[in-house]
């Protein structure tokens, strides 16, 4: 920080238009010196291996025989979109992605509301919402996962369920991976939430109350309408990460019973079975798909990311 | 009569919550307690009888241990350099024109919706190549990567609102530059760096995809990577309530965390969050 030490004030004292310029001149030079290392590893992590993706999945290329490396064009992609696989795990994943972002959408809300609204226990329950954001994931999948199991859960028995498998069914295992991934990631909605809530003027409220407006009123016509904007981004930052899930997938079925998503599948075709050029144009594809869901937010809902101060 | 219905409905509601969000965490907590051979034959909540021996079962693993030092070692560098990186581009962006500022904001916000797996394979062959795979700094630079944005724009955020002028004010009152910028500065700016390290801290410490892609052994394996591989002290035996006991093991900063700084989090994330 000491480099900040020796920096003119913006000129505040009008001086001469040379002095001015050069002043600018040395704030410009500060301002690009400063974002350098930040700007320089956030591209090494992302633009090079990103191009370098684009760039071997025009090839036929596996790991295990570097020597048969040889180009195809798009091949890859017509071979991934052609498959049925593909197709069963963007349905996977769009499953996965509605539920839970509808389900965190109104279970977010009423978190944000009960901490608003709350007069006692205020510390405590944005202290308890707060956990499961700061937990591990791959904790939280076994937590869940465990709690299902035949083997070591309670659940069956606490619901008269007797021996069923939960993760032997494709419908069964996805409602325990939704399930914990609702538990894990609806305190960052409600926290979005919380900060829409704070915009809604009270005077608007309470004029709404003095005309008689009934609660679930207030809420449809004042409140939900003041906070669209905050609820947009918190929809498409939930959104997006709901669609790149993997951790959970991961620990409770590995993708087994058709609960592979576009995430597990990449990273199967990259890292396990090491097939690079294939696996990068999942990769490639599984990206186009993330812009395409952002630019229709942007683009459809008019979500303005301007007013967006934080990510996740 | 109506204001007292209310009241009532927040009071149930709070309690609905407290319920919803410690209940998993009092549930794994319970397992790690249960004998492991009380895996397949006790279905109910809490263990038949409490043991520690899981506890000592994850001590005793090397992979675990040295998965545990690699987490906290990786984590807490990655924070370290991050929240420097972050602060220096957000004091610029706060207070500095400059061109290509809301161009950093928004190639930030790009990174943060980014498909993190469709990195992974390119990285895993880059770092191959140039040594990187399977070492600590392999792991360091794309935590750094992938936290700098929320990092980046809580702290811009909380840098918009210092009052900067302030700083001249004690300049004008006779103190030099550089305890202006020691007394006035750091202790104004202090709490917005510390809450935007939290939240780097909670990306490192929670990453799984990098964990599993770029390591292969001990010498660089984070916890939530090592867990998924995790057998057990032996193949005999079910590692389900040593998982268990690792799981608390590394909950445990996580919990402290919060419960210290509850009010610096919510902070970061909400005033942070979105702008009316």
């Amino acid at each position: 920080m000491t480099a900040t030490l020796e920096r003119p004030q913006p000129a505040t004292v009008p001086s001469g238009p040379v002095e001015v310029s050069d002043r600018s001149r040395a704030e410009r030079r500060l301002g690009l010196l400063l974002s350098t290392p930040a700007v320089v590893i956030m591209l090494l992590v992302t633009a090079y291996p990103l191009l370098n993706a684009v760039y071997l999945s025009l090839f036929e290329y596996r790991l295990t025989s570097p020597d048969d490396k040889k180009f195809v064009g798009l091949r890859n992609y017509a071979t991934v979109l052609t498959d049925g696989l593909w197709w069963q795990d963007v349905l996977t994943t769009l499953v996965i992605t509605i539920l839970t972002v509808a389900v965190e959408l109104v279970l977010g809300f009423a978190f944000a509301m009960v901490m608003s609204k709350a007069i006692f226990g205020r510390r405590t329950v944005r202290t308890a919402i707060l956990l499961p954001y700061g937990i591990v994931t791959v904790v939280s999948a076994y937590a869940w996962k465990y709690a299902f199991d035949l083997q070591s859960g309670f659940v069956n028995q606490w619901f008269g369920l007797g021996d069923f498998a939960w993760f032997s069914h494709r419908w069964s295992s996805l409602f325990v991976i939704i399930l914990s991934e609702i538990w894990k990631t609806t305190p960052f909605i409600s926290l979005l939430l919380l900060a829409g809530l704070a915009q809604v003027p009270t005077e608007l409220d309470e004029a709404a109350n003095v005309d008689g407006a009934t609660w679930w009123q207030r809420l449809w016509k004042v409140t939900v309408p003041t906070m669209k904007g905050a609820i947009l981004v918190a929809v498409l930052f939930r959104t997006l990460d709901a669609w790149r899930i993997f951790d959970n997938v991961f620990i409770m079925t590995a993708g087994q019973q058709q609960t592979e998503t576009l995430s597990f599948l990449t990273y199967r075709q990259t890292i396990t079975r090491t097939a690079i050029g294939l696996g990068d144009a999942v990769g490639v594809l599984l990206f186009l798909s993330v812009v395409l869901i952002a630019a229709i937010f942007i683009k459809g809902f008019g979500v303005d990311l301007s007013r967006v101060r934080g990510g996740r | 009569m109506e204001s007292n219905r209310t009241r009532w409905a927040w009071i149930v509601g709070s309690i609905l919550i407290l319920v919803w969000t410690a209940f998993p965490i009092f549930w794994i907590i319970s397992l790690s307690f249960k004998q492991p051979g009380e895996i397949g034959t006790n279905p109910s909540f809490l263990p038949k009888q409490w043991t520690g021996v899981n506890y000592q079962t994850v001590f005793k693993t090397d992979l675990f241990t040295s998965a545990l030092i690699n987490s906290i070692g990786i984590s807490l560098i990655a924070t370290l350099i991050g929240v420097v990186f972050a602060t220096l581009v957000a004091y610029a962006i706060a207070r500095l024109e400059f061109p290509g500022k809301r161009w950093i904001l928004n190639f930030a916000l790009a990174i943060a919706m980014f498909p993190v797996v469709s990195l992974v394979g390119p990285l895993f062959n880059l770092w191959r190549s140039v040594g990187l795979y399977d070492t600590w700094p392999g792991l360091i630079i794309p935590y750094i990567s992938f936290a700098l944005p929320l990092a980046i724009w809580t702290l811009s955020a909380f840098f918009r609102e210092i009052p900067w002028e302030m700083e001249q004010a004690a300049q004008v009152d006779g103190a030099t530059t550089w305890q202006a910028f020691r007394k006035v500065i750091v202790p104004l700016a202090a709490p917005g760096v510390f809450t935007a390290a939290i939240l780097t801290f909670f990306f490192c410490w929670n990453d799984f995809v990098f964990g599993i892609s770029l390591t292969s052994t001990s010498r660089a394996r984070p916890v939530p990577a090592a867990l998924a591989f995790f057998t057990g002290e032996s193949q005999f035996e079910q590692p389900t309530t040593a998982i268990a006991a690792a799981s608390v093991v590394v909950t445990i900063p996580v919990v402290a965390i919060v419960l210290l700084f509850q009010r610096r989090i919510v902070a970061g994330l909400t005033s942070g969050a979105v702008k009316g």
